[in-house]
């Protein structure tokens, strides 16, 4: 909320014209009855035909004037509204963008884009409506019974019974069925998750001749939304009915008290259809503003969302003092560390990590160091923590003890920047952009030239396909690169890693659509072409790693083996296992030879 | 434009007709609905009468006539308690027809994804067809409900009101009706404007949704790439473009109310000008001249109402015209009512000149024959995309073939039931799925009615029950949407034993290119092969073990089968298969 005014502060203007206008045009409708009053008690009662008329003209005016302040009213809210929305949106995007993979993961990303996307959508609303209604309507409603007093007070003594208990009465009826309206949702999250299960299992459905059954299972759910459904209908219906009831037995009670009064000779018969006037304007005011607080709840609801987003810091953060690059003056006037000649490319001193809400370690006392220009393999189970080891190189995350260094630095002296400068990325999930070829290539240097794209390419076995299309780096990529196949998504992505020409080349599982032909031929042209490039291989695939200089064995977050193929064939238990379950008896028993 | 806007309305003619034979089965209900508008709407109209006699028998000091007023005060009293119990009733029912109508189609549609086929479910988002059955039937839902409640009210309302007023008096009834064609011009300008720009918003919303959607979907490759700065350029970009439209399209939108609101204001001022003077003639009196003036209140908001009804319903017209198209895609044949069903298969299958593609321009499979013996494995080997699910699409019959034919023990698959055919297969997909329900119903799934007995002796066979054993509810345990709760191994080890208890005499295996643990990897291995003996077997191999104990390797690219032979055979022939085999241990 506070995040909320401090945004709306920003258009103070809009936020204060908006109401206030608002309610002048309501002042204006609360005179409307006493005029009609004084036309019926001097008009009518002296038949003056001239005064009528201009009473008539003053009720036009009336008019005029409210609708021209009104109309100021509309336009200062939504500026307001869709000004702060706008605002909102841009700083949430970019605090998002700058979120760690932690809190990414803890969050979850399909959470993210509906805080973006419906959520502030919703708050655009709730700002617009508040701005607009929220003072109008007790404005209104009080204003009516204080007009009420002015014409008479005992009369006016029914307003003052009347109103509080319709109040409560509406209040109370949203109160009991606003929960009750998140059970309906939330059946219906229900059946929406019914239906997304059975389009993605639809082959093994079918394979099973389960359909019938699926059906009746949807048809149980669905059922059971409707019963939800009806049942809050039943309640929320009686909101109009029972606010209709008391209003109108109010104004019975307003005329039999008005009636003593008019038979005393205290008020005249035009101000008893003044009260019953104001009456029926309070009846409107309080359903309005039953359906403004449906509004108002729900928008607060998003708000609290959005700032729960906003209040995730994130957790990696760059130090000051940090390294900028190799050139900036921070390492040249002996600010932080300087990269140590001759110094390991990487290095793991003891690192643990564990995730944020994890019990237990990801990976635990790792240690290794690989020199410039080696290449790296990394093989292992499912949860191993192969792509955690070299997560931690790019320092998407921080050890939780232990330290990262890459060039003889720890990685969490260096800027965000420049470390990931070094570094080229392929990550499991092939991911491409909207956009052409080249827009995607570019991702990896910003201002990469035609050949050196085409060079990235060639390595990574992508330039028959691209050429087969016809369209060169034009080639336009749909969002997700829909229109490529797996494999072909994923020699894309080694691609735009490899244009930045990185010192260091992070494979993750990223051949796993490839066969094994493809696969070959890529490694072979990364050896060959990347020169003092420092290459990791993370793989499930042992012929994929099996050439490399050094190959890591994870078992559990532990460090299982680390050597060569032929080395680790004799010393690691494990990654015989693993290789038995790939290859031959004989060339196991010959590689170890 | 114009051609295109007559085919909107043909097209939302019909969608309506298409609802009405929806509606028409609680016509009892719709009805009674109609009855307790009409009830609700004449007292309401009638309220303001009785007000009005009660205020003409309030003329002055010691002129107040206290036996009558008595009398309409109850009268009042009694009016609007029906009003309210005949309102409460009318919306009750209305709740009641509107969700049942959309369970009925909500469950309709569902039932025709079942019998849609794979051909249109692969093509189409499934993202796409869950927001045609859910966000579009709701939209659809909360059309017709307003509809039902304040479109037949207002008309009732309007008519009701035309109708009192008469019969109080005519002439300044008139003054109403002059006025009136005021409120909808100014209506029918604001809901143009409101319309296009409506428009823009939600097509800049659209880039909007979709830009963040990619972003934030790969965040982390946005960050691992330092694209932070040129992503919210972007973003900020269509931002303010959004910003603009948004702007226009909430002001427009909001000037309706006070619009007609001035117009109500113009009419209260015309009938309390005209009628004040009536009075002074002597046709009026100050009790009907305030029915006059409650009337000129409630006359125009009708028309606010119906306005925006419109919209509502037009909406509602589109996504149900959405649904209505889903529910149109032509289902898969019937079996023939002449079908065979299959039973002790004994495993021959053979494709006969196959000739098969997704979409004519691009050819797939061609003239492609195999004679497979009861109990002999197939390996299909290849480059990714090569065809080889395809050649399962086939099998199971979840796609035709286009010339040629299958068949299974000499039946032509196409000529015998679905059901049989499946049940002979037993397929493990790498693409585990599992339904959110315990691991005994998954297990269970082709069988259901298996004993725990059985279920735990398929387990056991897939190397499954031990890891069953250690999760917290054993076989009771609730596996959420998609097995988030297993790891990939575990999963396929499930869909194995699924497979494993049904024991069918065919088998289609997939083997898992990657993800799965070593030691899990093992076990499916040995899995795979108990399940294997004696049974034709197709397996989609990507592990040379596999591939060499198959008594025919099929080598597919690009669809086409380019090698067909023994692992030893291949390898003498010195193809594309003995290539494929080379470059696995190709020194790099």
């Amino acid at each position: 909320m506070k995040r909320l005014l401090s945004y709306l502060s920003n258009y103070k203007l809009e936020s204060i014209m908006g109401p206030l206008f608002k309610m002048l045009e309501a002042s204006f409708e609360l005179f409307v009855p006493l005029v009609v009053a004084s036309m019926i008690d001097v008009g009518i009662k002296n038949q003056d035909a001239a005064y009528i008329i201009k009473m008539g003209g003053l009720l036009i005016l009336l008019g005029v004037i409210g609708l021209a302040c009104s109309l100021t009213a509309q336009y200062f809210a939504a500026k307001a509204a869709v000004s702060t929305a706008t605002c909102l949106r841009n700083d949430l995007f970019s605090h998002i963008s700058h979120l760690s993979y932690s809190e990414i993961d803890t969050v979850g990303t399909s959470t993210l884009i509906t805080r973006m996307t419906s959520d502030i959508n919703q708050v655009q609303t709730g700002i617009n409506m508040v701005l607009r209604l929220f003072l109008r309507s007790p404005f209104v409603v009080f204003g009516a019974m204080i007009m009420a007093f002015t014409v008479n007070f005992k009369a006016a003594l029914v307003f003052v019974a009347v109103i509080p208990l319709l109040s409560i009465v509406v209040f109370g009826i949203l109160l009991i069925s606003m929960p009750l309206y998140k059970k309906v949702q939330k059946q219906l999250d229900q059946v929406m998750l019914t239906t997304r299960e059975n389009l993605l299992g639809v082959r093994v459905i079918r394979a099973f001749n389960r359909q019938k059954s699926e059906t009746a299972r949807f048809e149980e759910e669905n059922g059971l939304l409707v019963k939800f459904q009806v049942f809050v209908g039943k309640i929320s219906a009686l909101l109009n009915p029972v606010t209709y009831i008391m209003i109108n037995f109010a104004t019975v009670a307003v005329i039999w008290v008005g009636a003593a009064q008019v038979d005393t000779g205290i008020i005249t018969q035009g101000k008893v259809v003044a009260l019953v006037n104001y009456m029926s304007q309070i009846l409107v005011e309080l359903i309005k503003l039953a359906n403004l607080i449906i509004t108002i709840s729900k928008s607060v609801a998003c708000m609290n969302r959005v700032d729960s987003i906003f209040q995730l810091e994130p957790s990696i953060k760059e130090k000051a003092d940090a390294v900028r690059s190799r050139t900036s003056q921070a390492l040249e006037s002996g600010h932080g560390e300087k990269a140590k000649e001759g110094a390991d490319k990487v290095v793991f001193q003891n690192v643990s990590f564990l995730y944020a809400g994890a019990k237990e370690e990801s990976l635990s006392n790792i240690d290794f160091s690989v020199k410039k220009g080696e290449t790296i393999g990394i093989i292992g189970g499912t949860g191993s923590g192969k792509s955690t080891v070299v997560n931690l190189i790019p320092r998407f995350y921080d050890a939780a003890s232990g330290s990262v260094l890459v060039d003889g630095i720890d990685v969490r002296d260096y800027s965000l920047d420049s470390l990931r400068e070094k570094i080229g990325v392929v990550p499991q999930r092939a991911v491409l952009f909207k956009g052409s070829l080249r827009d995607n290539m570019r991702w990896g240097k910003k201002d990469a030239a035609d050949e050196e794209i085409y060079r990235a390419l060639d390595i990574a076995q992508a330039r028959e396909f691209v050429d087969s299309k016809g369209k060169g780096l034009e080639l336009s990529i749909d969002q997700g690169g829909r229109n490529l196949s797996g494999g072909q998504k994923q020699r894309l992505t080694i691609a735009r890693a490899l244009v930045r020409n990185p010192e260091i080349l992070i494979l993750d599982d990223s051949a796993s659509a490839l066969d094994f032909a493809t696969d070959a031929r890529l490694r072979k042209a990364i050896q060959e072409s990347t020169g003092d490039m420092t290459v990791f291989l993370v793989s499930q695939r042992a012929a994929t790693i099996k050439n490399a200089d050094q190959i890591l064995v994870l078992d559990d977050g532990k460090l299982a083996g680390k050597g060569t193929h032929k080395e680790l064939l004799n010393s690691c238990q494990l990654y015989r296992e693993i290789c038995l379950s790939q290859f031959s008896k004989e060339e196991v028993e010959r590689d170890g030879q | 434009m114009a051609s295109k806007k007559k085919l909107d309305k043909a097209v939302s003619t019909a969608t309506l007709k298409r609802i009405l034979t929806y509606i028409k089965k609680y016509r009892i209900a719709v009805a009674a609905s109609i009855l307790m508008a009409t009830v609700t709407v004449a007292l309401t109209l009638y309220v303001p009468v009785l007000i009005g006699q009660a205020v003409d028998v309030i003329i002055g000091p010691g002129q107040v006539d206290y036996a009558a007023l008595t009398k309409v005060l109850t009268k009042i009293g009694g009016a609007v308690l029906i009003t309210a119990a005949a309102q409460w009733l009318m919306n009750h029912i209305n709740n009641v027809i509107t969700y049942r109508v959309v369970k009925d189609i909500r469950t309709r549609a569902f039932n025709h994804l079942e019998v849609l086929p794979l051909s249109y479910l692969d093509v189409h988002p499934t993202g796409d067809l869950v927001s045609r059955i859910i966000a579009d039937i709701d939209q659809f839902s909360e059309g017709l409900l307003l509809g039902f409640t304040q479109l037949f009210t207002g008309v009732m309302t309007i008519v009701g009101t035309l109708l009192f007023m008469l019969s109080i008096n005519p002439l300044i009834t008139l003054v109403v009706v002059c006025i009136t064609p005021v409120s909808f011009l100014v209506a029918g300008f604001i809901a143009k404007r409101t319309f296009t720009m409506f428009q823009k918003q939600s097509e800049a919303r659209g880039q909007l949704t979709s830009l963040i959607d990619e972003n934030l979907g790969n965040l982390k490759v946005v960050q691992a790439f330092s694209h932070q700065a040129e992503s919210q350029q972007q973003f900020e970009e269509i931002n303010k473009r959004l910003a603009g439209y948004s702007l226009r399209a909430t002001f427009f939108s909001s000037i309706t109310n006070p619009a007609t609101r001035f117009v109500n204001g113009l009419v209260y001022a015309g009938v309390g000008t005209a009628g004040a003077y009536g009075v002074i003639r002597g046709f009026l009196t100050v009790g009907q001249l305030s029915s006059f003036l409650n009337y000129a209140n409630q006359y125009t908001k009708p028309f606010n109402e119906i306005s925006g009804v419109v919209t509502e319903l037009q909406n509602a017209l589109a996504s149900a015209s959405r649904v209505f198209d889903l529910m149109d895609q032509p289902a898969i044949s019937q079996d023939a009512p002449d079908a065979e069903v299959l039973h002790d298969v004994s495993g021959q299958v053979t494709l006969d000149h196959v000739n098969f593609s997704y979409v004519p321009e691009v050819k797939l499979i061609e003239d492609f024959s195999l004679k497979v013996k009861p109990g002999q494995r197939i390996a299909l080997v290849g480059p990714t995309g090569c065809g080889k699910t395809t050649v399962i699409n086939l099998l199971m019959r979840f796609y035709d073939v286009n010339s040629g034919s299958i068949s299974v023990d000499g039946h032509d698959i196409r000529n015998v039931t679905r059901k049989s055919l499946r049940t002979s297969y037993g397929m493990v997909l790498q693409e585990t799925w599992l339904k959110s329900g315990t691991i005994r119903e998954n297990i269970a799934y082709g069988h259901p009615e298996a004993s725990m007995e059985e279920v735990i002796a398929a387990a056991k066979e897939a190397h499954a029950h031990s890891f069953i054993k250690r999760m917290p509810n054993g076989y009771d345990t609730v596996i959420s949407e998609d097995g988030g709760n297993l790891s990939q191994g575990q999963k396929q080890l499930l869909c194995i034993a699924r497979v494993m208890l049904c024991l069918p005499p065919m088998l289609i295996l997939d083997e898992a290119t990657s993800s799965i643990d070593t030691r899990t990897e093992i076990r499916i291995q040995r899995a795979f092969s108990k399940m294997m003996e004696g049974r034709t077997s197709f397996i989609v191999a990507h592990r040379l073990s596999t591939i060499k104990e198959a008594d025919v390797i099929l080598v597919m690219k690009d669809g086409h089968i380019i090698e067909q032979g023994t692992h030893e055979g291949l390898l003498a022939q010195g193809g594309f298969y003995s290539e494929l085999y080379n470059s696995q241990f190709a020194v790099s």
